[in-house]
């Protein structure tokens, strides 16, 4: 059935699926346990009920939300022995104990007291959950930190030797771990996860303020949303900013592709907005650019030359098309979250914050807004990288587990029915829950009662203070 | 030189305790789920559920810790076992997938919940079968080429791999019968101690047809058990086993709610020690050593340093997370 296909193609393949589906996961839940820790502070802090409630009503999102991205996530760290095992011997000395790291540091703390943070209030009493979900929250951004390294050395390799075998082997950990990217990637990934959930948040949020504008939850979450998009969206620009200045220093072709510069530009290169780049015609048809501006942006000089991809042999270029789109598609939507973050601002100013109809469409359509900014990023950072799996170092061809394409595309389709059938389930049943509005004695976590529409369950809704 | 091979011997002990610690933690969780089909009252499924609720992913963690310490401290190993067992791993991550999503998805239906009843036994018992399979597959051995898999991909379906994965199931299955003893009440805990009794006895069939068979599938595994002397230092091990057994009926038979359970951890403890003598020093059996699949020194001992302070750590929460959620599990009102 699959004899006619390319083993490599189809294990990549698996690979961007399973990941895709995956990472939509951890960006929410990085971000939203965060949200709920500082909920859960300022309900112990001001003793405020609506701080309970709001709590009880994202903890029940965030344990589906969690629960999908730790059996996702279990996929991820077999699929590298499954499907890149030449990788994983190559790498392995490397990689693996920054994984095996993230695993004890982080994986383990979130699931240790992640029981304690779902059903334990009333065991454990309000100030010992407190720092229950406080390690839950810990533990998300840990894992962050450890990963981001691992991902940022396949992206920037630093202090490794290579031995007899063929192995990539630590000659320093501290150069391993801060890598020359990774600084920048992990600043751009916790504040692209934390505005990811700020954005649904305020989408949930700006959906009940326009049937209630009244409603106290919703009113507390998107304030708080909108307080997260005025503040960090402006940040985050600049982080990404920074980060693309990096890539330009450490990996120029990976920007020669998000840019369409196919061509070397000597007296200042332009700006293409947008275009159709044709990879093998090697040039941006029907582009639209502005003169020089190109150069003003990476090089902050109108003047200053720029290599194209004309000078990288061409086994070496990345697939243009994909990472020019996925990019704008990102950048775009990363200035609609500014603009977002302003507006509320300004309707914050104004006091009409819980009124105004048009910001809050504005924010209910935004609300899914993080989520494809964060897919079109990887998408353009793991596709800008290609042909390699260890940047400049190891080709992705030669990557892969020595497994014949039926082999690969039947666990293709397997996994590709089983994400289809069981995530957008997972998904239905988040935004059932986001779409009643939290309310007063919001219900915990369930255990023996079955959710109700918006039933008060008073036994588990009730707290021992 | 004398250090590194102390450093893989030391590693090939963190990594068996970590799987150890998975087999046992998440083969009690597995085997409720295995188990699942027994108890059809919905009163009875809740409870079952809540008995592991609070710690199923905590114990699932430590698979991702064996998976993750074996690309890092033995990388050639993992790059050379995990294509080999290639469709039995991905039958395991599809049935943990199910079996996962499962403890969230059923609370959040009425009409559909027993979709996900299903879902969370058949995930576990394809989870299940497919990690006993996979023993198997890698006890009999994976044909290695230089430093890779060389065989096909449905080399690991042997009547051998069939026989490990069945008796994994019924091992798994005795867990969460004695875990249902220790954490159940009434009517419920009269079906966990009769369904004990049964498993008892089919996993120490499972066990005497796993180990009857293995010493005949390599002169290296005959020769481990019964050749002088090692029979001294091996015959201890199944007498070991009698000795577990005749204290497990007389708890099954006294009723004794706590010892049943830790005393099925010990039956597992001590086969989990027979496949390591019969293993030992393989870890990619009768191809690769734990010498020659180590990484280096620098990374053994890079991750030795976190490992000899963060897993004790994590035993101690893992124990304070028990201990929060100790006793019977009640029905009709969850953990409250």
């Amino acid at each position: 059935m699959f004899d006619g296909f390319d083993p490599v193609t189809l294990a990549r393949a698996q690979f961007a699926f399973t990941m895709s589906f995956h990472i939509v996961f951890p960006a929410f839940s990085i971000g939203l346990a965060s949200y709920l820790a500082t909920l859960e502070a300022l309900w112990l802090w001001t003793g405020r009920p609506v701080y309970l409630d709001l709590f009880k009503y994202w903890l029940k999102i965030f344990a589906i939300g969690f629960g999908m991205g730790v059996v996702s996530g279990i996929v991820m760290s077999y699929q590298f022995g499954t499907n890149w095992s030449v990788y994983a011997d190559k790498t392995g000395p490397v990689i693996g104990p920054l994984m095996a790291y993230e695993v004890m540091t982080a994986f383990f703390l979130e699931a240790g007291f992640l029981g304690v943070m779902l059903f334990g209030l009333e065991r454990v009493g309000p100030r010992l959950h407190f720092l229950a979900t406080l390690m839950v929250a810990i533990g998300t951004l840990i894992s962050a930190f450890w990963i981001l390294s691992a991902n940022s050395w396949m992206q920037t390799p630093a202090g490794y030797a290579l031995n007899a075998d063929g192995q990539f082997v630590p000659a320093d950990w501290y150069k391993v771990i801060f890598n020359p990217s990774f600084p920048y990637r992990l600043v751009h990934m916790v504040l692209a996860a934390y505005l990811t959930t700020a954005f649904a948040v305020g989408g949930v949020g700006a959906y009940h303020l326009l049937r209630d504008p009244h409603q106290a939850g919703s009113r507390v979450m998107f304030s708080m949303a909108m307080w997260m998009a005025t503040l960090v969206a402006p940040i985050q620009i600049l982080a990404g900013d920074q980060h693309g200045l990096n890539t330009l220093a450490h990996q120029p072709v990976k920007i020669m592709a998000m840019e369409g510069h196919f061509e070397s530009h000597p007296d200042g290169a332009p700006l293409i907005l947008f275009g159709l780049p044709d990879q093998a015609a090697g040039r941006v048809k029907y582009a639209i650019e502005i003169p020089k501006f190109g150069s003003l942006v990476l090089e902050h000089n109108p003047d200053a030359p720029m290599k194209g991809l004309d000078t990288v042999p061409r086994q070496d270029w990345p697939p243009v098309f994909i990472p020019f789109w996925s990019f704008r598609i990102m950048v775009g939507l990363g200035f609609l979250m500014f603009g977002l973050g302003l507006f509320s601002a300004w309707e914050r100013w104004r006091d009409r914050l819980y009124r105004s109809r048009l910001l809050h469409v504005f924010a209910m359509l935004m609300g899914p807004a993080g989520f494809i900014a964060v897919l079109a990023g990887w998408v353009t950072t793991e596709t800008g990288r290609q042909p390699f799996t260890v940047y400049g170092l190891l080709r992705t061809e030669q990557s892969a587990s020595p497994l014949a394409a039926p082999a690969v595309g039947s666990s293709l389709i397997a996994f590709a029915i089983v994400y289809f059938a069981v995530f957008t389930v997972g998904v239905v049943y988040m935004l059932r829950l986001m779409a009643h509005p939290p309310h007063p004695g919001e219900p915990g976590v369930p255990t023996d009662v079955p959710a109700r529409a918006t039933g008060i369950t008073p036994a588990i809704g009730s707290v021992v203070q | 030189m004398s250090a590194s091979i102390d450093l893989a011997i030391i590693w090939a002990f963190i990594i068996a305790f970590a799987v150890f610690v998975y087999v046992v933690m998440d083969g009690f969780d597995l085997g409720l789920g295995i188990l699942f089909p027994l108890f059809p009252a919905k009163e009875d499924r809740n409870v079952v559920m809540n008995s592991v609720a609070p710690v199923w992913d905590g114990n699932e963690t430590w698979l991702v810790l064996g998976g993750g310490g074996l690309m890092a401290a033995f990388p050639l190993a993992y790059a050379v076992l995990m294509p080999a067992l290639y469709t039995p791993i991905i039958a395991m991550l599809v049935g943990l997938i199910f079996r996962g999503v499962a403890f969230e998805f059923r609370w959040r239906t009425t009409a559909q919940r027993n979709r996900w009843d299903i879902a969370f036994a058949g995930g576990s018992l394809l989870a299940a079968l497919s990690q006993g399979i996979a023993l198997g597959a890698i006890l009999q051995g994976v044909h290695v080429a230089g430093r890779q898999y060389a065989g096909g991909w449905w080399d690991w379906l042997t009547p051998f791999s069939v026989l490990t994965g069945v008796s994994l199931v019924i091992g798994y299955a005795f867990l969460g019968s004695t875990w249902l003893v220790l954490k159940t009440e009434d009517r419920l805990r009269d079906r966990a101690y009769a369904l004990s009794w049964w498993l008892l006895f089919a996993m120490l069939g499972a066990i005497g047809a796993v180990s009857l068979v293995t010493p005949l599938l390599s002169i290296h595994y005959s020769q481990r058990w019964f050749a002088w002397p090692n029979i001294i230092a091996t015959a201890p091990v199944p007498l070991a086993v009698v000795a577990v057994t005749v204290l497990l009926l007389g708890s099954l038979a006294k009723r004794q709610d706590t010892r049943p359970f830790f005393l099925a951890l010990a039956l597992f403890a001590l086969s989990y020690a027979g496949l390591g003598i019969s293993m030992y020093p393989y870890i990619v059996p009768q191809s690769i050593t734990i010498w020659q699949a180590a990484s280096p020194r620098d990374s053994q001992l890079f991750l030795l340093v976190g490992v000899s302070f963060l897993i004790p750590l994590i035993l101690a929460y893992t124990g304070w997370s028990y201990w929060v959620f100790r006793g019977k599990v009640k029905a009709g009102s969850g953990y409250h």
